[in-house]
């Protein structure tokens, strides 16, 4: 059951995106950013944290749960730090997986080569 | 003196000059397609030996223009000019390919309609007196392509279903002021045509307009009709652009009864998912101096009209809202002057 809401909350977040890419002129850097900082405020207004808890990974490994990261990290470093938070929060939180993106990144640069698509 | 100008946009030569060699060298995917008889080389790996894409492409010209050189039974040192270009910033795919020769240079920039723009330029270079031989090559690669206009390959980036396929092809054609043809006869000049088009995904779009003033122009300034010709062949539209054209032609009072594109004849677009079919400067070539001149040498067809269209934005202008401009260069090609 916990599998079956993460693909259809995960899925759901795709569909949303195959449509943009289709239907609109949208490039796929700015779907991006729209994801991301569409998490950021459904997070902000407390929407995301119960999607989180329903979908699981299908609704934190999507771009949307980067937004959820950001907003979440903020909101804590504000009740620690205060305002000054508002400028860490987001990183900190993210750190994780920020460096982990650009050391694997740079571990498969070191080993693959592109190839053309097929 | 008599001019050899013809209306607004038009030279019809004098003395016209002959294909004395033409050569393609192809990637993978375009040696699966409809039109794999036709070329010259196909190779199995796209890098071509090189380690990036940039010398890749630089590599695929350089074969294309020897492989030219060698049907015409010339040496690069015969050359008297050499008219080049392809799709990266400060065209090095054709500088960086001509390195090695000392022939006297020109690179050119017309996006996907180098090649007409290479063939109009050296035709009326010939026509002129000015030397015996002239070399015209233009490449466009998938993957240097990919950098150069969108993102690189290893974003892994989805792509929109009007998008268009670059081709990874180079054509090479060698023209000779003395030969038995075919032969070009008249070319027209293209001038820049913006109708607001900002899609850089919807090229065909933007270039269809240019393609039918171009084309218009070429029967007002010749008094030539459609049927003249037995082929009226243009760059790279895709099917999108391709009704758009037949439209816009339709409204100046030109019906084309024997259209075809060459975006839409170098791949399937069924089998190939290439969605709007393919362009780039190497798609236009590649066709032009494979299934077509092979094709008027077997005497499939007498008359051909080529029209190469280019989308001339630069990645750019678009992030600053800009429209595209498009671009199409006519050449009349016959088996008799």
């Amino acid at each position: 059951m916990e599998y079956l809401k993460a693909f259809l909350c995960g899925g759901l977040f795709c569909v949303v995106g195959q449509i943009l890419i289709d239907k609109t002129p949208l490039t796929p850097a700015k779907i991006l950013v729209c994801y991301v900082t569409t998490g950021v405020i459904l997070s902000g207004v407390g929407l995301y944290q119960p999607l989180a808890e329903w979908g699981g990974a299908g609704a934190t490994v999507p771009l949307t749960g980067f937004g959820h990261l950001l907003a979440k990290g903020v909101k804590k470093a504000v009740e620690e730090q205060g305002v000054l938070g508002a400028f860490t929060g987001g990183s900190t939180a993210a750190a994780g997986g920020i460096t982990a993106a650009i050391f694997f990144g740079f571990l498969v640069a070191l080993v693959c080569k592109p190839k053309p698509k097929s | 003196m008599a001019t050899k100008k013809l209306g607004s946009q038009t030279a019809a030569l004098a003395n016209p000059p002959s294909f004395a060699g033409h050569a393609n060298v192809v990637g993978k995917k375009e040696g699966e397609g409809p039109l794999a008889d036709s070329f010259d080389y196909i190779a199995e790996d796209d890098t071509f030996g090189e380690a990036t894409w940039e010398k890749s492409e630089s590599a695929m010209q350089k074969q294309a223009l020897t492989l030219a050189l060698d049907k015409a039974g010339q040496a690069a040192a015969n050359l008297d000019w050499l008219f080049a270009g392809d799709l990266l910033n400060q065209c090095i795919g054709s500088s960086y390919a001509a390195r090695g020769q000392s022939v006297p240079f020109f690179g050119l920039y017309g996006a996907c309609s180098t090649m007409g723009e290479g063939l109009v330029l050296a035709s009326m270079t010939l026509d002129g007196g000015f030397g015996e031989f002239a070399g015209v090559v233009v490449s466009s690669h998938f993957c240097s392509a990919e950098r150069q206009y969108r993102t690189p390959l290893e974003y892994g980036g989805q792509r929109t279903p009007t998008a268009q396929w670059t081709v990874t092809a180079s054509g090479a054609a060698i023209l000779a002021r003395e030969g038995p043809g075919p032969y070009i006869t008249h070319v027209t000049a293209g001038r820049i045509v913006d109708k607001g088009i900002k899609d850089a995904n919807n090229m065909g779009a933007a270039m269809a307009p240019a393609a039918a003033d171009t084309i218009a122009a070429h029967f007002r300034d010749t008094g030539r009709t459609p049927d003249f010709y037995d082929l009226v062949v243009t760059g790279d539209l895709g099917s999108l652009g391709s009704e758009l054209l037949v439209e816009l032609l339709e409204k100046e009072g030109y019906t084309l009864p024997n259209h075809a594109d060459c975006g839409m004849l170098i791949f399937d677009a069924q089998d190939q998912d290439v969605h709007c079919g393919g362009s780039g400067c190497g798609c236009a070539a590649s066709v032009l101096t494979g299934y077509l001149l092979n094709g008027m040498r077997a005497g499939r067809w007498k008359n051909i009209l080529f029209c190469p269209t280019g989308a001339l934005h630069s990645p750019t202008a678009s992030l600053q809202g800009e429209s595209i401009p498009g671009i199409c260069h006519a050449v009349a090609i016959s088996v008799t002057k």
